[in-house]
């Protein structure tokens, strides 16, 4: 390659506009914000390991399930995926790289400043946010401690830096795909990436005016969310989910993406019904809007919005569904193996099922009365979340790691990590089905003996889970450094894509300086 | 293929432990399952959720069972050559209707369960429900009670940090110091609302969640069937003691409940003669910092903590500009009125507790100011003197 040189060093990282490195700084960034934020789980399973206050005051409980929250949804997941979409997405549609690629580096290096702000709050007196990741007003405005301020502008940074990546995203595959690529051929990342981003660009802003509303509620006398000044308090939970609901799907569409990879790759088959793939991801997407307040049930609505929020709600497994069944369809009569990737897919595919299964129960208003704000809802986002957005991502490293590095991985230690990790993360989230149901209310740092047995085994699951992922960074390291050998262009026996077929392990500095002919 | 048989008849024996270990939970007390309750509703709850988990659940299973059929069956050393196909238009349609029709099956019972648990009119008797940092208070509209309920597990048996926690009772973080009363056999309406954040009042026996929400009050309603004791939380995130605020309410039989309620009535007309009494005579230094004491304990040391430093967002109190620059009048008018995060006690507190309260702290924790507070001046300023 020509003009394949480039600053080394510090400087290298910090003025890079390539795309690989930044994908790499996001996906360390997010490693690290995923270890941050699991010290934290660590630290309230610590605590509910049984009934009585051992180690927190209920604050600081208060300050961890918040900061665990807010560090795993914007530091661990979000980054996650902008990282693998900077990766993969200039390879996938035959790019040379991003279409903004200074934009893209001032996207990522926003992130450390405004996790910066926030983490610093944890060291101010008055304590840092402990109001929960959904900062619920009054609990938030007239009641947060002062570090709050510092909470708003954090959210702000990460909001401009999601929007930008977003953007960057969107202008990359519209302009930048190979001649030849048209949207219906496009690999399914790359159109769960291109929906994701729209949402993104389209709540974010809500996020931000949400928070910019809580800044001057708190500093400038209005009174949006204060009844006393002719404000709701109810309103900012429209506000809230109506960004909060279409991030749930900002957390998982990428790896639905992901998954349409790797169970065809093992599979040795294409996928089953990609344009059925692509149109259910849109109605996911568009259906993301419209049914916010399904989150809010116990807030008094008129019987005619929980009507709808209800019946809205359960449309959107109609298209999960289809999703799922089309990847269980990909399988039949292929021809599989089960390598690390493929087994984290199948994971996926499994688990995340169980988590549906209990958001077609949390959707049913009636019922949703009794499981709203337990333990329930606990192991209900967990399960989508956990094996849904984390293992989708831990599949796609695996996948691609051969391919970013040349070298392949052990696949010894990279199926150990898998068992390690499944058998963690029921033993963590399964058992909270069962105290939720049994009466066990969400935030609390302590709780009667009948919870007692639940509790431990979900303490216990969640050490092993950690220590798991210690496991996935020893993996990383020796392959970075060698791993097992150099892997093939082709990595994978039935890989398919451009970044496999046409771009040799590792992949060169610039992907492709001359677009490939995509038929 | 006997393999496959063996791995899928465990499947079927692990989901149908899975449901029976659901049915089978104890109904009254199940520590794995909802309960059904004690009323209609929460029975029609119960069965709606029990329909849902058998049907989702079948769904679910079905969706496994192909998977490792898939995964025993297709692997690369029983089916080396993989089948070429990538859609069938039948079967896409086939699984987009059946989830509609199941979908559309379980509305249906959802619907009208959620017409009636919204429909709070024509109510017998109405019980006003107020959340506030940290405890509950309940305003019978018909018959004019009013207290206060809060936790009553003692401190002793949840602070464990020094591991010498005392022994724990049944009822641990479920107990409370004074139980909401209500007749069974009537539709009670409640109204639910809070003074500061928003708290969530959840009695799992009757299927009523409803959040308090500060500035605005929500309704909803129980009819019990059954005597006995019931106990709920507060479900919304309402601050550091979230997790300690619970909810007892006791069903008595009618002529029980008008019992209780005479019994309440004379006891605050006790309780009014006994504070106008205190409220007359003149309290030397030491009733008022003995009684203040009590009452700051009781009160105020959930957040301003009783050595009165304070916590996070609470203030300390010891040395504090209110509490020993300030006139005893500003102070005492801050305690009555509250301020921002800090609660009102002119209505909760009687005149002879705010006076103490408030002597105490102005002479507490080396506030030496030397100032005391009569219950008398306490009435003056409530009266805007
Ligand atoms: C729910 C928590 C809470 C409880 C219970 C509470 N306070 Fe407070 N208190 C606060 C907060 C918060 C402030 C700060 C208010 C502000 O300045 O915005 C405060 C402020 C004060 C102040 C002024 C302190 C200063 O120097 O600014 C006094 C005096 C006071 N409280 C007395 C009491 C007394 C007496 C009680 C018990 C009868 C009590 N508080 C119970 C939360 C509480
Ligand atoms: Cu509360």
């Amino acid at each position: 390659m020509a003009h394949d040189h480039h600053p080394t060093g510090l400087s290298r990282w910090l003025f890079t506009t390539n795309h690989k490195d930044i994908g790499t700084m996001y996906l360390w960034f997010s490693f690290i914000m995923f270890l941050i934020g699991g010290l934290m789980a660590l630290g309230i399973r610590l605590e509910l390991f049984q009934p009585g206050l051992q180690f927190w005051d209920p604050n600081f409980f208060n300050t961890l399930t918040t900061m665990h929250g807010l560090i795993m949804v914007f530091g661990a997941v979000m980054p996650a995926f902008v990282g693998l979409a900077n990766w993969l997405i200039p390879m996938q549609i035959g790019a040379p790289d991003m279409a903004l690629p200074r934009m893209n580096n001032w996207s990522f290096w926003i992130l450390p400043f405004a996790f910066g702000l926030l983490l610093s709050s944890l060291f101010m007196e008055g304590g840092a946010p402990n109001f929960g990741w959904t900062f619920y007003a009054p609990l938030s405005t007239k009641f947060g401690p002062p570090s709050t301020d510092f909470f708003i502008f954090g959210v702000h940074l990460m909001g401009i830096s999601s929007i930008m990546g977003a953007i960057n995203v969107i202008v990359t595959v519209f302009n930048m795909r190979a001649p030849g690529m048209t949207l219906m051929k496009m690999p399914m990342f790359v159109w769960t990436w291109v929906i994701t981003a729209f949402l993104l660009i389209m709540v974010m802003p809500v996020l931000a005016g949400a928070v910019t509303m809580m800044l001057t509620d708190r500093h400038f006398g209005t009174s949006f969310f204060d009844a006393a000044g002719g404000g709701d308090p109810v309103m900012f939970q429209h506000i809230f989910w109506f960004f909060g609901h279409p991030e749930v799907y900002i957390m998982i569409l990428p790896a639905f993406g992901i998954a349409s990879h790797i169970i065809p790759a093992f599979s040795r088959k294409p996928l089953f019904g990609y344009s059925s793939m692509v149109y259910a991801t849109a109605s996911i997407a568009f259906l993301s809007f419209i049914v916010w307040a399904h989150h809010m049930f116990t807030v008094g609505m008129p019987v005619a919005g929980e009507l709808y929020f209800m019946i809205a709600t359960m449309i959107i497994a109609v298209p999960t569904g289809v999703k799922i069944f089309n990847w269980v369809a990909t399988m039949w009569r292929g021809s599989l193996t089960f390598e690390t990737p493929m087994l984290f897919a199948l994971a996926f595919v499994v688990l995340f099922t169980l988590g549906g299964v209990s958001g077609v129960m949390l959707a049913m208003t009636p019922v949703d009365k009794q499981y709203h704000d337990t333990y329930f809802v606990v192991a209900h986002f967990h399960y989508v979340l956990f094996p849904g957005a984390i293992f989708g991502t831990i599949a796609a490293v695996y996948y691609w790691l051969p391919k970013w590095t040349g070298n392949m991985y052990s696949e010894f230690w990279g199926k150990i990590h898998f068992w390690f990790s499944i058998i963690a993360v029921n033993l963590t989230f399964f058992p909270m089905h069962f105290s939720g149901l049994a009466g066990m209310q969400r935030r609390v740092p302590d709780y009667n003996m009948m919870f007692e047995g639940f509790n431990q085994m979900s303490s216990i699951g969640a050490f092993m889970l950690g220590f798991g992922q210690i496991i996935f960074l020893g993996v990383l390291i020796h392959c970075i450094k060698g791993g097992k050998g150099k892997a093939t262009d082709k990595v994978w026996e039935g890989a398919e894509g451009l970044e496999f077929t046409h771009l040799p392990s590792p992949a060169p500095y610039h992907s492709f300086e001359q677009s490939p002919e995509v038929k | 293929m006997s393999l496959l048989k063996k791995v899928m008849s465990g499947l079927v024996l692990f989901v149908s432990m899975i449901m029976g270990s659901l049915w089978a939970a104890e109904p009254e007390y199940s520590t794995l399952n909802l309960r059904p309750g004690v009323t209609d509703n929460s029975q029609l709850v119960y069965d709606l959720h029990m329909e849902v988990v058998v049907i989702m659940f079948a769904v679910a299973a079905l969706v496994f069972a192909a998977i490792l059929f898939a995964v025993i069956r297709f692997r690369k050393s029983k089916n080396p050559n993989p089948a070429k196909f990538s859609h069938s238009t039948t079967l896409e349609i086939i699984w987009t209707v059946v989830p509609m029709l199941i979908l559309i099956y379980l509305t249906k019972p959802a619907i009208s369960l959620l017409l009636d648990m919204e429909d709070t009119s024509k109510a017998d008797m109405t019980v006003q429900v107020t959340g506030i940092q940290w405890k509950w208070k309940y305003k019978y509209l018909d018959s004019d009670i009013e207290f206060i309920s809060s936790l009553s597990t003692p401190a002793e048996q949840y602070n464990d940090y020094e591991r010498n926690a005392a022994e724990k009772g049944e009822n641990y973080l479920l107990e409370v110091d004074n139980e909401v009363v209500l007749p069974i056999g009537k539709k009670i309406r409640f109204l639910i609302t809070a003074d500061d954040v928003i708290h969530s009042w959840w009695v799992p026996d009757f299927a009523v969640k409803m959040d308090a929400i500060p500035g605005f009050v929500n309704e909803t309603w129980a009819k019990i069937n059954e005597p006995g004791i019931y106990r709920g939380v507060c479900a919304e995130l309402c601050g550091r003691l979230h997790g300690f605020m619970p909810i007892v309410v006791r069903a008595v039989p009618q002529a029980e409940y008008d019992q209780w309620v005479e019994k309440k009535l004379a006891e605050k007309a006790e309780a009014e003669r006994l504070a106008a009494e205190a409220a007359a005579r003149s309290w030397s230094m030491e009733d008022l910092m003995a009684q203040g004491k009590e009452v700051y304990e009781a009160k105020c040391a959930v957040c301003h903590q009783s050595n009165g430093e304070g916590l996070g967002t609470f203030p300390a109190l010891k040395g504090s500009k209110v509490a020993t620059v300030d006139s005893a009048d500003d102070h005492a008018r801050l305690v009555i009125l509250g301020l921002n995060a800090m609660p009102k006690f002119g209505e909760e507190l009687s005149d002879a507790d705010l006076a103490a309260v408030v002597t105490y702290e102005r002479n507490a924790w080396g506030n030496d100011t030397g100032d005391t507070v009569q219950p008398g001046r306490i009435a003056e300023l409530k009266a805007g003197k």
